[in-house]
């Protein structure tokens, strides 16, 4: 399994890996406030392929994705990445996924540049990636100012700038569209693609059709209950 | 292992040099709160010696409460919680790397400052030693007990007054050490079993504590 950096302008391969990674899901139920919201999902993703979860408010997207992560904890069932639980296995699950939820995750009083190094975690990156990363971003004008004064979709820009930079295999985004003008959800179209053709694994919720050409599924949460 | 604890400590830090005004804040509280006691009760010398140790030390204690309101709401709000939760580190030694960092910064300033105060209150050199030293094994014990209600509380709108009340049992012994430590200095008596229980609270709660916060956290999030 290759990921490589999608920087257009130093593309590398970072990780050299033969490991397939792969997601189950297994007989997975959740609730929220004692309301079943669903039960036995049982879904398996190879690498490669995207997983795009649709249904109408309040069907548990967003808590379906938190389950993922680990930061919702299921009423029945279990998430395996690898074949090994995900609770159990906390530390190697997180250091391969990457998760952007509704909030930016952006600190309003730092810069672009410290907000990209600090959402990248442990990961180690160069000052010169993160310059490009932003760059490539549309963000390279307005890198030295606080998120504050960025709009909305800049904001998101910058959350998403971190996929251009980010080492993990799985990724997990809530609603990545939001907020975006049409040339960036062009730009966003074209990371997602290039990370499942580099045998990266993604989770998305949107509300509009995607276009890509890579293999994703699509799961329909509202219909066991309609 | 190490590099990624590092930069978990230096990312509170840069924090703190964006926000100043947190740090002001708590320290300004801290002067004033003190600095008021002899106005408000009386100039008399002997007296003002026998409340310093209090006064001192209770207004370290609102202090480090006013100071955890910040530890987590705003981590909250702008989602960098959830980030920090789904980092590849043990989640309870990155919370107790996060709490060294906010005690350095809102809580070793005030052990600073305490031998100022001291001296404002006509402590002796040794009594200052004393009250310094009660307050620099104290402090990240108010940090450590107190980061625990902060994490059952951030969610809440106005949770600054169940924080206090939440704390208040767990800080009473403290403060009856810290003081009765600096009081019993001044009497002549030995101070060992006083910095033998701090140092006991402060290691238990080492230990525990991020555990605890951890937990909390977890619920809160779910």
């Amino acid at each position: 399994m290759q990921v490589s950096r999608l920087l257009k302008s130093n593309v590398r391969i970072i990780v050299v890996n033969e490991k397939r990674f792969m997601l189950e899901i297994e007989g997975l139920a959740v609730e929220r406030e004692e309301r079943l919201l669903f039960s036995g999902l049982s879904v398996k993703l190879p690498a490669g392929e995207g997983l795009h979860i649709v249904g109408k408010n309040g069907a548990g997207k967003t808590t379906l994705l938190r389950t993922l992560c680990g930061l919702t904890s299921p009423a029945a069932g279990a998430i395996k990445w690898n074949e090994q639980n995900t609770t159990d296995f906390r530390e190697e699950f997180c250091s391969d996924l990457l998760y952007l939820g509704h909030k930016n995750a952006n600190k309003t009083e730092l810069n672009c540049r410290e907000n990209l190094r600090l959402a990248l975690g442990v990961q180690s990156v160069s000052d010169k990636e993160i310059g490009d990363a932003l760059h490539e971003a549309g963000l390279g004008m307005l890198s030295h100012l606080p998120t504050r004064f960025l709009s909305q979709g800049q904001q998101r820009r910058l959350s998403l700038a971190r996929l251009l930079l980010t080492d993990a295999a799985l990724w997990v985004l809530d609603e990545p569209y939001v907020a975006l003008d049409y040339k960036a959800i062009e730009w966003l179209d074209s990371i997602l693609e290039h990370h499942l053709n580099n045998k990266g694994l993604l989770v998305l919720t949107s509300h509009q059709a995607l276009t890509m050409t890579a293999t994703i599924r699509v799961l329909n949460l509202g219909e066991q209950y309609a | 292992m190490h590099k990624m604890l590092w930069k978990l400590f230096s990312r509170d830090m840069t924090l703190f040099m964006h926000r100043k005004q947190d740090v002001v804040t708590v320290l300004g509280f801290f002067l004033i709160a003190v600095a008021l006691f002899p106005l408000g009760i009386s100039s008399d010398p002997e007296l003002l010696k026998t409340i310093a140790p209090g006064a001192i030390w209770i207004a370290a204690l609102f202090s480090t409460v006013l100071a955890l309101d910040r530890l987590f709401s705003e981590d909250l709000d702008d989602g960098t919680l959830e980030q920090q939760m789904l980092m590849p580190v043990p989640l309870a030694l990155l919370l107790l790397v996060r709490l060294i960092a906010h005690w350095v910064i809102t809580g070793l300033p005030l052990v600073l400052l305490a031998p100022l105060m001291g001296l404002q209150f006509g402590l002796a050199f040794n009594e200052i030693m004393i009250l310094t030293l009660s307050l620099l094994i104290g402090t990240p014990v108010l940090v450590l007990l107190g980061a625990i209600g902060a994490a059952l509380t951030v969610g809440l709108k106005s949770s600054g007054g169940l924080v206090t009340l939440l704390l208040l049992p767990l800080y009473v012994p403290l403060l009856i050490l810290g003081t009765s430590s600096v009081s019993s200095a001044m009497n002549g008596v030995d101070v060992t079993a006083h910095f033998s229980l701090m140092g006991a609270a402060l290691l238990v709660s080492l230990v525990l504590s991020p555990f605890a916060v951890a937990t909390a956290l977890k619920i809160t999030l779910d």
